[in-house]
């Protein structure tokens, strides 16, 4: 048998709430994500796109239905399990930076490896290395409020590929950014999906964003309305 | 890790540094009560206990009448200085017997005068109370056998008297005779009941009884038992021969008392450590309202660190690194307060013992325990922040603003 795909939902559902305040998230969602792809997942707010990303990013479980993440069942696990799952497998990027205040962008994408108990020496050269990588190394000892939006979310960024993971989840990672800073960080996104591999799963709203993806795939009402495939994209 | 949180811990404190301070305030106040009490109460007892030796050791006092009630003696006859005699005769173990009778009495000297309390002794009254003389001489055996009008005062009554002038050799006027002054008592200081024991006129007990009291009673009996005897069986001893001296059956009650100054320094010692120790108690109060302050700061550092945690949690922090983070501040936190409180209260109550005149005792038992104590504050009372804090949804906690 080969290698079970990255990423496997199938009949997930999320209900939020009994009753009569029963309210109906996702309605049963079937996707395959395969090692190395570059996902965006677009459709209007509240059709169920965020509530998918938290359970891709173990942060929530599904009410029904299955989630594997490289063959394991992610529904099964306890909330620590999750946790480490989190810890040594993805990566996550936000809309709002998600930087912690008067902490130097170092320590920032040292964070993770702290976690990881990674000791302190190759710690700091692991995360000056991804902040060169994200182009901030004359930034590391800068706190985010130094830094210009763009800036904190290439540290979030530097953050969340400071590990390798396997899957890397961003949550509109543009939508507080200008175009300028916007193709700046989808350039990023894109070379280390290119260049190291990491499967990326990302939400927008832009379909200038979601062209820098191999594939989009449309909610609408907690379904998967479509999924389009971008060929070989710009 | 622990390291890493330990230094993540200061670094937050640092961070609110003015909460900080006023957060560990309460422990600070409560460790430092809580060692000043301690810490003077136990210079306290020592005083105590020093006094008592001071006033010789295996010392007996042995008084006419029982003690029926507070301050209320049974009426009883006086000693004569023949039951002294026969005791120094026939209980072997005692070393020194010294008979003294006492009142109250003005003394004139020039146009000062001062009411004080004037004592009948013989020269064995020196050597069991341990005293020594300042400068003149003690009584000779003539002035002792003949009561010679003579005497040797104490130093607060030269003081009062004479202010600077050197007593020896003066006349100082005691109701209707005068006494010529022979020697000065070297100072004590206050006993251990708080009253001042240079306050005194020695005269020749047969003085005394001539001249002052009019009668040849000796109300006090001061013994010394010798160091290699046994305190009780000298007790005993003198119980059995003062009870044959004055015909007392065997269904009377003693009319007399003995008493052992080691009891009496027990007793006081006793009373001097519950005191203590209720100061202590009020003192553990405060600490506890501490521990409260601190655990109302941390819940608020946890509502205001929400995201923080979100972000924590999202990167793969496990419930308890969670958990550990925030207790480990709240120990540090308390812990620093227990310290500044350790370094006040070793500042304070060096002060405070040279203000009341008590020794500085400096005691490592009950710092160990303010500071184990100021710790397990921040365990008892950041445990349920902390816990708060790692349950959070970090879902939830991500979309805080």
């Amino acid at each position: 048998m080969e290698h079970p795909p990255l990423i496997e939902l199938a009949g997930v559902t999320k209900v939020y709430g009994s009753g009569a305040a029963e309210m109906r998230a996702l309605g049963g969602i079937d996707l395959h994500i395969e090692r190395g792809d570059f996902v965006a997942v677009m459709g209007p707010s509240g059709s169920g796109k965020s509530t998918c990303m938290n359970i891709l990013g173990c942060l929530d479980t599904p009410s029904s239905g299955v989630y594997r993440f490289e063959g394991v069942d992610v529904g099964r696990l306890s909330r620590d399990q999750r946790a480490l799952l989190r810890r040594h497998y993805l990566g996550f990027v936000f809309q709002g930076f998600n930087l912690l205040n008067r902490t130097s962008a170092l320590e920032n994408v040292e964070l993770p490896l702290i976690y990881r108990g990674v000791p302190r020496s190759e710690r700091r050269t692991t995360a000056f290395k991804a902040l060169q990588a994200v182009g901030l190394e004359s930034w590391a000892e800068h706190t985010p409020a130094e830094l210009s939006g763009g800036q904190q979310q290439r540290v979030a960024i530097a953050r969340a590929i400071v590990t390798e993971p396997a899957l890397l989840l961003a949550d509109e990672p543009t939508g507080n950014l200008d175009s300028a800073r916007s193709r700046e960080i989808m350039g990023l996104l894109q070379s280390f999906n290119r260049d190291l591999g990491i499967t990326i799963v990302m939400v927008t709203h832009e379909e200038d964003m979601a062209a820098y993806a191999q594939r989009a795939v449309h909610f609408l009402d907690g379904m998967v309305e479509a999924v389009i495939d971008n060929g070989e994209a710009a | 890790m622990v390291w890493n949180t330990f230094i993540l811990a200061l670094r937050e404190i640092r961070r609110n540094l003015m909460r900080s301070v006023l957060t560990i305030l309460g422990i600070v106040i409560g460790v430092a009560a809580v060692i000043v009490m301690v810490t003077i109460g136990g210079g306290a007892t020592v005083q105590v206990t020093e006094q008592i030796a001071s006033l010789g050791s295996n010392l007996l006092m042995i008084t006419p009448g029982q003690r029926v009630g507070m301050g209320q003696r049974s009426a009883a006859p006086a000693f004569d200085v023949a039951d002294v005699e026969a005791m120094v005769r026939e209980v072997g173990d005692i070393a020194v017997a010294a008979p003294s009778a006492s009142s109250s009495i003005t003394a004139v000297y020039g146009n000062a005068n001062w009411t004080s309390r004037v004592t009948g002794v013989d020269n064995r009254f020196f050597d069991v109370g341990n005293w020594t003389i300042a400068t003149g001489r003690r009584f000779t055996e003539s002035e002792l056998r003949a009561g010679k009008a003579v005497c040797v005062l104490g130093a607060t009554v030269v003081k009062e008297l004479f202010g600077t002038q050197d007593p020896v050799g003066g006349k100082v006027r005691l109701k209707k005779f005068s006494c010529q002054v022979q020697g000065v008592l070297k100072a004590k200081g206050q006993s251990t009941m708080g009253t001042d024991q240079d306050d005194v006129i020695l005269m020749p007990l047969r003085t005394y009884q001539r001249r002052v009291a009019g009668n040849r009673d000796v109300a006090l009996i001061q013994v010394s038992v010798r160091t290699d005897a046994s305190t009780l069986q000298a007790e005993q001893a003198i119980t059995r021969l003062l009870r044959k001296r004055r015909h007392l059956s065997s269904n009377e009650e003693d009319n007399f008392s003995v008493r052992d100054l080691k009891e009496i320094a027990q007793m006081l010692t006793g009373t001097t450590r519950v005191l203590t120790g209720l100061l202590g108690a009020v003192a553990a109060v405060s600490l506890l309202v501490g521990g409260i302050g601190i655990m109302n700061i941390m819940l608020v550092s946890v509502t205001e660190r929400t995201r923080e945690i979100g972000i924590r949690l999202a990167i793969g922090a496990r419930e308890r690194e969670v958990l550990m983070q925030f207790l480990v501040e709240a120990v540090v936190l308390s812990s620093l307060g227990g310290i500044i409180g350790i370094v006040l209260a070793i500042a304070g109550s060096f002060g405070i013992a040279n203000l009341l005149e008590v020794p500085f005792v400096f005691n490592p038992t009950i710092v160990a325990i303010a500071f184990l104590f100021s710790a397990a504050v921040g365990i008892l009372f950041g445990y349920f922040p902390a816990r708060k804090a790692a349950r959070l949804d970090p879902i939830e906690a991500l979309r805080h603003e």
